[in-house]
């Protein structure tokens, strides 16, 4: 069965260009705000959205993402606020994929069985667990794939070419390559060793494969694009969102201008390269 | 890996770290080539006999072990039943059981050829006992502590820089333990090539659970010899706390096919369980997943972690070690929980009947020492593990009591 991200992928194959993929935190810094933001990303230029569900202790995120977290949980969001986000969004939009990102503990606790009907039902088309890897499918992964969600696994520079058969074998909808060992939003990747690294990584799947952790801006998302299926934008924009906000932390009339430009301007870097469909 | 067998509680994990449905490896994938690294490591020096050579030379030589196990006459007469045994940990080198595990993993760090040493660390026994043995190895050593704790335990972090180690202060989350632990990952997954974690309690993904476990299980084998030597036989009762749980398996495992042996294990209650503010995570959470691995976990209904609270910095963790949390689940172990309150109480009492002054951590074992050994016979012998010494904690009982140090 195809997703909403096999249609996307496809569909960009054709145009011959890579995919903007924008995270932010679902409820970052209230569930009002985030909702206006996410029905504007499509429009602004992004592929595919991926939405944090914020968790109390975000082990793999850097200062930014945790900050985000913190000011959507402090602004009530819960999981069953999260798939409430998508379901609003779905109303005026069915084809732009949504993914959902985050931690485990929230999704066990919401029950897995129960997240995965609610989650096909509101329009989720696949899911990142960051503290899920291969060893743990039988937790997530692979009901998920029963249910016809994507399970997009992450890929990092530790995963070398004897690993990434088992970290590839049940990933469906697209690779997400983490372009340096760390946390989110801190170090910059070398684009000529994130390519060779996309390049070995293509060498295993023919699924797309999307580049994050570090891209910052148009021109860096551009040299991404050059050899990526995807790129992915997460810290910039909700460095962007903070800059917006009063000394409380709540969103001003500024907020889903500010998180809007960002993503047009990258999503120009992104369409600026053009490429001839690779096979 | 050994098999899970019938009719043992020891063999456990099974291959995939697995105590029952606890433990587990719930890590990112930057981690997991590390972690399966350090497994096939610890496998291998496990096995060889030098490896054991040198750990038994610096237990004794460095660690002073094997520690005494010590008829506390005084406390045994006060409460009138069961005859008492300390199992003196506080008196290893840095005062307190943690270097039992550090000196396994510091060892095998060198093996691995690993440059750089980091730890997260509650109270600082476990950071103190890393930076320790990092000066001995001459290795840089970067140590995780939340906000709150430096506050609370500054002769400890005194101590860590007196020893050469950076302490690292963490401002998230609720600034204790747990996100120590966080920023301890956090740095892991940014230095993967040249640095080891070096975890202080039986929690984490596999293979830490059961390698720390193994290093501590030196606490009971001894005990076993002692009890022995002291009685002629093997004792009735065990008792520890628990905050990750990492001195009351080192008791507790030589002993579990041992059925008939009590086993209690004591959570921190805090201000009191019915209160919320304690980190009493088997009688006050469920299961769920964190740090890598599932085990009981103090959260809300949406799978938010919450913070923990407990008067000793060592306990205070929203967690405990997915073999505890099978041991309950299996009723091989009882688990208990004693009070913020009931801590201090225990720990002047044993400070003034035996002229020794315990962490805050196993006065909380204490606390419950006093109300289970009332009614056991007198022949019954009851150990209890004084995992750590409580000079570190001085000035923080002196404030609870009332005046500070005067």
């Amino acid at each position: 069965m195809t997703t909403r991200i096999d249609r996307r992928f496809a569909g960009l194959k054709i145009e011959g260009r890579a995919a903007l993929v924008t995270f932010l935190t679902a409820g970052d810094p209230d569930y009002a705000t985030s909702l206006a933001i996410l029905k504007n990303l499509p429009a602004a230029g992004a592929d595919v959205i991926e939405l944090g569900m914020p968790f109390t202790d975000p082990m793999a995120d850097g200062p930014a993402i945790q900050a985000s977290s913190q000011r959507a949980l402090k602004g009530g969001q819960t999981l069953k606020k999260t798939l409430e986000l998508i379901r609003e969004f779905r109303k005026g939009d069915n084809d732009t994929p949504i993914v959902l990102m985050g931690y485990y503990n929230p999704i066990y606790i919401y029950g897995v069985d129960r997240f995965l009907v609610d989650a096909k039902a509101t329009g989720v088309d696949g899911l990142i667990v960051v503290d899920l890897p291969p060893e743990e499918d039988t937790e997530l992964c692979l009901p998920a794939l029963k249910a016809g969600l994507n399970f997009i696994r992450l890929a990092t520079p530790t995963t070398d070419d004897k690993r990434l058969p088992a970290v590839l074998a049940n990933t469906s909808g697209f690779v997400y390559y983490v372009s340096i060992t760390g946390i989110t939003g801190t170090a910059a990747p070398n684009a000529a060793r994130v390519n060779d690294a996309v390049a070995r990584i293509k060498r295993h799947t023919s699924l797309p494969v999307a580049v994050g952790f570090g891209v910052r801006d148009a021109a860096r998302a551009r040299a991404i694009a050059e050899g990526a299926d995807g790129v992915v934008v997460g810290s910039a924009l909700i460095d962007a969102l903070r800059e917006t906000l009063d000394k409380d932390g709540k969103a001003t009339g500024a907020t889903v201008k500010a998180v809007t430009n960002l993503v047009a301007s990258l999503a120009e870097g992104v369409r600026s390269v053009r490429r001839v469909a690779a096979e | 890996m050994s098999v899970q067998q019938p009719n043992t509680f020891r063999a456990g994990p099974d291959e995939s770290g697995h105590f029952g449905i606890y433990g587990g490896r719930f890590v990112a994938e930057t981690l997991m080539p590390l972690i399966l690294d350090l497994e096939q490591a610890y496998a291998q020096a496990r096995k060889d006999p030098s490896f054991q050579k040198d750990m038994d030379s610096y237990s004794k030589h460095y660690i002073g072990r094997p520690s005494p196990l010590y008829f506390a006459e005084r406390m045994t007469q006060h409460l009138r039943g069961a005859k008492i045994y300390f199992k003196r940990e506080e008196l290893n080198h840095t005062g307190a059981h943690k270097v039992n595990n550090v000196l396994g993993q510091i060892l095998l760090a060198r093996r691995m050829g690993k440059k750089r040493i980091i730890a997260e660390t509650g109270a600082g026994m476990h950071g103190v006992a890393t930076a320790t043995l990092c000066a001995r190895f001459g290795l840089p050593c970067v140590v995780y502590m939340g906000a709150v704790d430096v506050e609370r335990q500054k002769p400890n972090v005194f101590r860590m820089k007196m020893l050469g180690a950076e302490v690292r202060p963490v401002e998230a989350g609720s600034k204790t333990l747990k996100d120590a632990m966080n920023e301890a990952l956090r740095d892991w997954v940014t230095n993967v090539e040249d640095t080891f974690y070096c975890i202080g309690t039986v929690a984490g993904p596999h293979p830490y659970p059961m390698m720390v476990r193994d290093f501590q299980s030196i606490i009971g084998r001894e005990t076993r010899e002692q009890m022995q030597e002291a009685e002629g036989r093997l004792p009735d009762s065990l008792i520890a706390c628990i905050g990750g749980g990492s001195n009351a398996m080192g008791l507790f495992h030589p002993f579990l096919d041992d059925t008939q042996i009590e086993i209690y294990g004591v959570e921190a209650a805090g201000h009191g369980l019915l209160t919320g503010l304690h980190a009493a995570s088997i009688a006050g959470g469920r299961p769920g997943v964190l740090h890598g691995n599932r085990t009981y976990l103090l959260m809300d209904d949406d799978g938010q972690i919450k913070d923990a609270h407990s008067i000793s910095a060592g306990l205070d963790y929203p967690g405990i070690g997915p073999e505890h949390a099978w041991l309950h689940d299996i009723k091989r172990v009882q688990y208990l929980s004693a009070t913020d309150d009931e801590a201090l109480k225990a720990f002047q009492l044993c400070s003034q009947l035996e002229g020794i002054i315990p962490a805050l951590e196993p006065a909380h074992a204490l606390a419950r020492v006093m109300d289970l050994a009332p009614k056991k016979p007198k022949d019954h012998l009851m150990v209890i593990n004084l995992s750590g010494r409580g000079d570190k904690d001085l000035d923080s009982v002196a404030q609870h009591l009332g005046g500070g140090l005067k």
